[in-house]
């Protein structure tokens, strides 16, 4: 009766199949190979959409299965982004600045040279400071684990806070938007240490691999991206398909018996809300190297609503429904803002999709909310029905 | 004789009105209870005293041999203690089946680490049928818990409760919405439960608590008003009044 954990879990086969073969395809028609049918910008455009995939299982896992609507997620990404960002500003400034100072007279002090390093960096907000959360900038290792550090301890702490006091339902979701708000403001200001609303810049450029072309280090990072979302997959798939996924989806259906069954739900809201902040701290790592530039804006309190929205029409309860949802509806975004799509003329009126998308996006959401709860995934529903 | 549960002197006020009023109860370790009342009583404040939804402004609940206090525990470690629950309106889970819904109720380590490092085994895989054997399930247990019948709910959810291997029942109004068909296997679960721990049932149903064949306690505004065998209290000119007079009128 013991089944393998594929056996039981056939979507996880077919979803790593179907991203090898995306993403084996995608480098044969790259740059790389000389074929040039995709450029590298869209190269680092699948390859950003990939790591919103991530992000947006991640979401599913707390909101669909745990039942937890987090609206600061992408809070976590972020400070993903920012904590790799550092790393990657400070190691290219130093490199150049090194580079710049040979042939000097005098060889340049340690302390010279931080100075110009700072003056750099923090120029654009008046400063030359090193601020303290810096500390660790020089070390690719230690800022590589304040990616899975910052967003985790943040979810512990904040998470164990709202649980430990029983909020829940929207009061929770208002709470972790607060969160959120809070920490966009934060960062808005010059003195926050991160530049501002100038943000980190300049992240596309690898320090080590300057000789390296862009168009390798898009696959790259692509792959990189997509092996993320591969194992983040398989992570999850294995959380939700066992007896824990068993108690999380009954802490999403009724909290109440489940802690009468002597179950400590506080614990378990942690550890999902915990373990998903991590991953989509990791999915922002991986995404603002390809972004080139992280800033302020890109955690503000919409960014994290946008993931709900993604999740919400992919189809949640369903880690495939979701990983659809955010490409679909973010590769589509980007086709309708980047004036990909056509304006339509009504001789009175002319639609521009610019600013149309966020109404047609709205309009969507309502219409998948009210007539297909089950979301793009639930059409996976109807095509097995039909076999069967 | 020493008690399992001992409730004494307890009192909860909600807003002003008291709906626990220096109640004190006891339950020996084998014994089935059935506690009834007028709407208001406080038959689910009770429960909910006594499972840790609600604090009491004063008195005490001492569990056990070691005769720990419950006031103060939070509902989970009260439920590891052995005092399991039965909702009024049958909550089990309904996205999960029947299978799931026992396994996640078999007496097994609760914290999030040794769950998500859960194998099944054929220990489990027996409890789980024993205990669907027990409560007519046994066919069902690949059925989505949200198909069942309401009756089946509710010996699911007893189901769920015997899984636990409690020391202590406490069921609510187990016989609501059953054809008489239906009570009778509820009465003979009950019954046959009670052999191996104690078991507290509040119900409405006069005709229930007569074929459950157990010493009865009536409860009127928050304090125990008799206690006995159904005869004895039924002939109670004050339960006749408060409760049964009421309902005859």
């Amino acid at each position: 009766m013991r089944k393998s954990f594929v056996a039981q879990n056939p979507s996880v086969l077919w979803f790593i199949a179907i991203l090898a073969i995306f993403t084996i395809g995608v480098t044969l028609l790259s740059e790389v190979t000389g074929v040039n049918m995709i450029s590298t910008s869209f190269v680092k455009t699948l390859g950003k959409t990939l790591c919103l995939c991530l992000v947006a299982i991640a979401m599913d896992v707390v909101w669909g299965y745990c039942g937890i609507l987090s609206l600061g997620h992408f809070a976590f990404f972020g400070i993903g982004g920012y904590a790799i960002g550092m790393w990657l500003m400070y190691a290219r400034t130093e490199g150049i600045v090194v580079e710049s100072l040979v042939g000097q007279p005098l060889p340049p002090t340690p302390q010279e040279i931080s100075d110009v390093i700072g003056n750099q960096i923090f120029g654009v907000v008046g400063s030359s400071e090193f601020p303290v959360i810096w500390s660790f900038a020089d070390s690719l290792f230690l800022q590589l684990l304040m990616v899975v550090l910052v967003p985790g301890l943040l979810a512990l702490v904040f998470g164990w806070l709202a649980f430990r006091s029983r909020v829940t339902g929207v009061y929770l979701s208002i709470l972790t938007q607060a969160m959120t708000l809070a920490l966009a403001l934060y960062l808005f200001q010059n003195d926050s240490g991160l530049r501002g609303n100038n943000g980190l810049s300049g992240l596309q450029n690898i320090p080590g691999f300057e000789d390296v072309s862009q168009a390798t280090i898009s696959i790259v990072f692509f792959w990189a991206s997509a092996v993320a979302l591969a194992l983040g997959y398989v992570f999850f798939a294995w959380i939700v398909s066992g007896k824990m996924g068993s108690v999380i989806k009954g802490i999403r259906d009724n909290e109440a018996r489940v802690r009468f069954l002597g179950y400590h739900v506080e614990s378990y809201k942690l550890f999902v809300f915990t373990t998903t902040a991590i991953v989509a701290g990791i999915a922002g790592a991986l995404y603002y190297p390809q972004a080139g530039i992280i800033n302020p804006g890109e955690i503000a309190p919409i960014a994290s609503i946008y993931l709900a929205v993604w999740v919400a029409i992919g189809g949640r309860g369903r880690l495939y429904g979701a990983a659809i949802g955010a490409a679909f509806v973010s590769l589509l975004s980007s086709w309708f803002t980047g004036g990909g799509a056509p304006n339509v003329n009504l001789g009175f009126y002319e639609i521009q999709w610019t600013d149309w998308w966020l109404v047609l996006l709205g309009f969507s959401f309502v219409v998948v909310t009210l007539f297909f709860p089950k979301g793009i995934g639930g059409l996976f529903d109807l095509l097995v029905r039909k076999q069967s | 004789m020493s008690m399992l549960l001992e409730v004494s002197g307890v009192c909860v006020t909600f807003d002003g009105f008291r709906a626990i009023n220096n109640l004190s109860i006891n339950f020996a370790k084998a014994e089935l209870r059935a506690i009834i009342g007028p709407n208001g009583a406080g038959k689910t404040t009770f429960m909910d005293i006594v499972t840790g939804k609600t604090k009491p402004d004063e008195g005490k609940v001492i569990w056990g041999d070691q005769n720990m206090s419950l006031l103060g525990m939070s509902e989970s470690e009260i439920a590891k203690e052995g005092i399991g629950r039965k909702f009024q309106k049958p909550t089990v889970f309904e996205a999960q089946t029947v299978r799931q819904n026992l396994a996640m109720a078999l007496r097994n380590p609760r914290s999030p680490f040794s769950v998500l490092m859960h194998k099944k085994t054929q220990a489990n895989a027996s409890r789980i049928e024993s205990v669907a054997d027990q409560i007519g399930l046994l066919d069902s247990l690949t059925r989505v818990a949200g198909e069942l019948s309401h009756g089946q709910k509710q010996w699911l959810e007893i189901g769920m409760l015997l899984a636990q291997e409690p020391r202590l029942m406490l069921v609510d109004e187990p016989a609501a919405g059953m054809t008489p068909e239906e009570r009778e296997k509820t009465t003979s679960i009950l019954r046959e439960a009670a052999k191996t721990c104690a078991v507290v049932v509040v119900e409405h149903d006069m005709e229930f608590v007569r074929r459950l064949d157990c010493k009865v306690t009536v409860l009127h505004e928050g304090s125990v008003l008799a206690e006995g065998s159904l005869d004895h209290v039924t002939s109670d000119q004050t339960v006749i009044d408060v409760y049964l007079g009421r309902a005859h009128a």
